[in-house]
């Protein structure tokens, strides 16, 4: 246990400087690429903001089964199958058949290759699902059916949301998928995340719809509030145009009035249909509604043929900027929630850390002064041991660019003080070995070899802890859980090696003396 | 050699009085739950107005229709912590707070911190917190089976349980609040506590195999005497690492830390008080461990 060869000694020392000159490299600038990484700091640590937004999907759902009556409807009618009494309740399709057609229907929704029920070969299940009951059926989303839709809105929902975030302009924004129906985003360095979420819980629906005051209008017609939630206005529901047709939104001075306005410039569709419909209604009110609520209502003076226009309705240049923003980075596909929300302002990051290096600054100088009270020079192998354990563990977190938080400090420290417990089994055991053993070099040897399973074993117990933590645990406990399992591994590495290397070649030279340790 | 062995039974009735009064109070007091596993707003707010103080704090939130407020300060007399439930999940209250504020105090104050956690998310995070106690201690469980005899199991998990209840307990009584970092120091001290129990443990059985003829009683004691100072040297590193995370770590660390702490005190205990005390009721005898010696060499 005590024999290093020339290799393996010149092995740990390389291995202990790369790892020293890396952890260094978050004091130093180096200029070689490999060298130049950093810890990243937890949004604990550096302040900022984490949000998780959950996509309310049920609005989609609902739209999507409405669609589909009427897909259905046209399905079976271009089949000359009767189906009747066809409606949506409790999230579900109803209809009716007769006796003679119930087979071909079922028949449609079961066959591989419908066109009307899409058929996902890999997941060996279709889009909806059928429910026989007598001549009336069932018609609902499949399991499968239910997460594709979801993932699908998730899929577009990030897309905006990312675009959101990226026009107000934080820097490295992180935006993930949660599941199939959250997102989470993280805003570093951003105290105040008012804007982001006011911007991010808007769906910005946005439809550019005529007042009527026909009650019998053909596509139906809806009472809306205005912005101001004061007055009431009807509303047809046939769109003249919506935010899919924008091209662009900005704010602007409108000199004239003197007030703030949007302006925005439509595509060709869009162009076109606004024009038209502006010739046709002119002396109508055209109300522009915006998730639900008009925010204004211009009576239209004049074709507007140009394909642009603007948008008033007493905003400031805040809101005008917002909205603009909204309008140009798109409508969500359903509303979003923000269901947890967690803010730490730079000040107190810093000084999370302040108090998180003095900690530790004052963990690792007791722990040192009692093990070189406690064990004189195999204290002192300990102690060295331990401070370049320490490097390298803060080595290992910077090559992988781990994120250090408040608790990961935490973890470190107790890394700290458990890591010398692996030193202490085998001195203790050292110290045994000598009371029936006169001959040094087999006393150590044998201080090694049994304590080797209660280290083994005692590590494994904390390593298991902190996988489980790892896996369970959301963000700043995470951050303990990586610093704590690593911390095994390297004290594992300092133990066996650095601090073996030591006591190997202070024994060897003091083979003979009385009282070793 | 300190006769541990004399106060096995002063012991284990003090433990299954400890055990009993914690378990008690978890079912009767319950824990103080933090917003992380209750849900609501938790704001840390730092005043430099004298005029800004708890009771002048709690009027203004109390003003505000917010459900149940809690004010108090948090480490220094210009840092302020307030919670309350925020039932409607409202995404722009905090806008709304900070407008009420300004009204009476000014821009004299400032929001080091927001969190707000949904009744969703609390609810899968007190879920999850539940599975990862749960799974660590089968984990530990079926480890220490893998390595001991099912004896030794037995006891290290009874170990086990005694240190989670009981600390569990202590933050019962004292109304401590737990929040997630208190689910990773239980976590932490679950390993901890194994950790000390298995070290014995190896000892224990080497010592069975060497001494056909010390009875457990007294071979438990051997055991936990010739391990005291490695048990006495790191639970006192670990000690001492903790403390200064308590006293310098900073505010946000000191449920964590003293959850340590009491852990790290009461795993060291355990180890020596419950663990061994097990294998001395259940008369594991050289023979326990020979068995699985044989089998091990049939397998």
């Amino acid at each position: 246990m005590l024999y290093f060869s020339k290799l393996r000694i010149l092995f740990i020392t390389l291995f202990s400087v790369l790892f020293i000159l890396i952890a260094s490299s978050n004091l130093f600038k180096f200029d070689d690429d490999f060298f130049d990484k950093k810890i990243n700091l937890g949004l604990d640590l550096q302040g900022g903001s984490y949000l998780l937004l959950e996509i309310d999907n049920e609005p989609v759902i609902e739209q999507k089964l409405q669609n589909l009556t009427t897909t259905i409807r046209n399905y079976f009618k271009e089949k000359n199958i009767k189906i009747n009494n066809i409606k949506i309740d409790n999230q579900t399709i109803f209809f009716n058949v007769t006796d003679k057609d119930k087979q071909s229907v079922l028949d449609v929704f079961q066959d591989e290759n419908s066109d009307l029920n899409p058929y996902y070969p890999r997941f060996k299940s279709h889009q909806l699902e059928i429910e026989d009951t007598g001549l009336n059926l069932k018609v609902n989303f499949s399991r499968q059916g239910l997460i594709k839709l979801k993932t699908s809105s998730q899929d577009q929902a990030i897309e905006i949301v990312r675009r959101r975030v990226d026009e107000v302009g934080t820097n490295e924004p992180n935006i993930l998928k949660r599941g199939n129906n959250r997102i989470l985003v993280e805003l570093p360095g951003l105290d105040d995340p008012m804007r982001i979420k006011s911007l991010l819980g808007k769906t910005a629906n946005l439809t550019f719809r005529f007042v009527t005051n026909d009650e019998n209008d053909r596509f139906g017609v809806e009472k809306l509030k205005f912005e101001n939630g004061l007055e009431e206005a009807t509303v047809s529901k046939r769109i003249i145009i919506s935010g899919e047709n924008l091209l662009d939104a900005q704010p602007k001075m409108d000199t004239q009035a003197n007030q703030t306005i949007v302006s925005f410039t439509l595509d060709r569709v869009g162009a076109k249909r606004f024009g038209k419909a502006t010739s046709t209604g002119i002396g109508k009110q055209l109300a522009i509604v915006l998730d639900g609520k008009i925010i204004s209502a211009p009576v239209v003076r004049d074709t507007i043929a140009s394909g642009s226009g603007q948008i008033s309705g007493g905003f400031t240049f805040q809101t005008a900027t917002d909205l603009a923003l909204l309008l140009r980075s798109g409508a969500l596909p359903a509303p979003l929630e923000i269901i947890e929300e967690r803010t730490v302002g730079p000040d107190l990051g810093q000084d999370s850390i302040n108090a998180g290096m003095i900690a530790l600054a004052i963990g690792f100088m007791l722990v040192i002064i009692f093990m070189f009270v406690k064990y004189k020079i195999f204290g002192l192998i300990t102690n060295v041991t331990l401070i370049v354990n320490l490097f390298i563990l803060l080595g290992v977190l910077t090559l992988f660019e781990a994120t250090l938080t408040l608790p990961g400090i935490a973890g470190i420290i107790l890394t700290v003080g458990m890591a010398v417990d692996a030193n202490v089994l085998i001195f203790e055991r050292i110290k045994e070995e000598l009371k029936d053993e006169t001959n040094n070099i087999l006393a150590f040897n044998g201080g090694y070899t049994k304590s080797r399973t209660a280290i083994l074993d005692a590590n494994i117990t904390t390593l298991l802890a902190a996988i489980i933590l790892f896996f369970m645990g959301s963000g700043p406990i995470k951050g303990f859980a990586v610093t704590l399992g690593v911390g095994i591994f390297t004290t594992l590495f300092s133990v066996y090696f650095i601090a073996r290397l030591f006591t190997s070649i202070y024994v060897s030279r003091n083979k003979d003396k009385e009282k070793l340790i | 050699m300190i006769a541990f062995n004399k106060y096995y039974n002063h012991f284990n009735l003090l433990s299954s009085v400890l055990i009993v009064v914690s378990l008690l109070l978890l079912i009767f007091k319950g824990l103080n739950f933090g917003i992380d596993f209750k849900g609501g707003t938790l704001i840390e707010l730092r005043a430099s107005d004298s005029k800004i103080n708890v009771s002048s704090l709690r009027d203004r939130f109390n003003q505000m229709d917010l459900g149940d407020v809690s004010v108090k300060k948090f480490g220094n007399d210009t840092d302020f912590l307030v919670k309350f439930e925020n039932k409607d999940n409202k995404n722009n209250i905090i806008e709304e707070i900070k407008v009420n504020l300004d009204k009476s105090f000014g821009n004299n104050y400032d929001f080091r911190r927001v969190e707000n956690v949904g009744p969703k998310v609390s609810a899968e995070l007190l879920k999850s917190g539940v599975i990862a106690i749960s799974l660590s201690l089968a984990l530990m469980l079926i480890y220490i089976w893998i390595r001991f005899e099912w004896q030794f199991s037995l006891g290290a998990i009874l170990a086990l349980f005694h240190d989670v209840i009981v600390t569990l307990g202590v933050f019962s009584l004292f109304s401590l609040e737990i929040n997630l970092s208190i689910i990773a120091a239980v976590l932490t001290i679950v390993g901890y506590s194994m950790n000390d129990t298995v070290v014995i443990f190896d000892r224990v059985r080497e010592n069975l195999r060497k001494y056909s003829d010390i009875k457990i009683f007294e071979l438990t004691n051997i055991s936990i005497n010739e391990t005291l100072s490695r048990t006495i040297i790191t639970s006192a590193t670990t000690l001492l690492a903790l403390l200064a995370i308590y006293f310098f770590g900073g505010e946000i660390l000191k449920g964590f830390s003293l959850a340590m702490i009491l852990g790290v005190v009461f795993g060291t205990y355990s180890s020596i008080y419950i663990a061994n005390t097990v294998l001395v009721r259940l008369r594991v005898s050289q023979k326990t461990v020979l068995r699985e010696d044989d089998q091990n060499k049939l397998n």
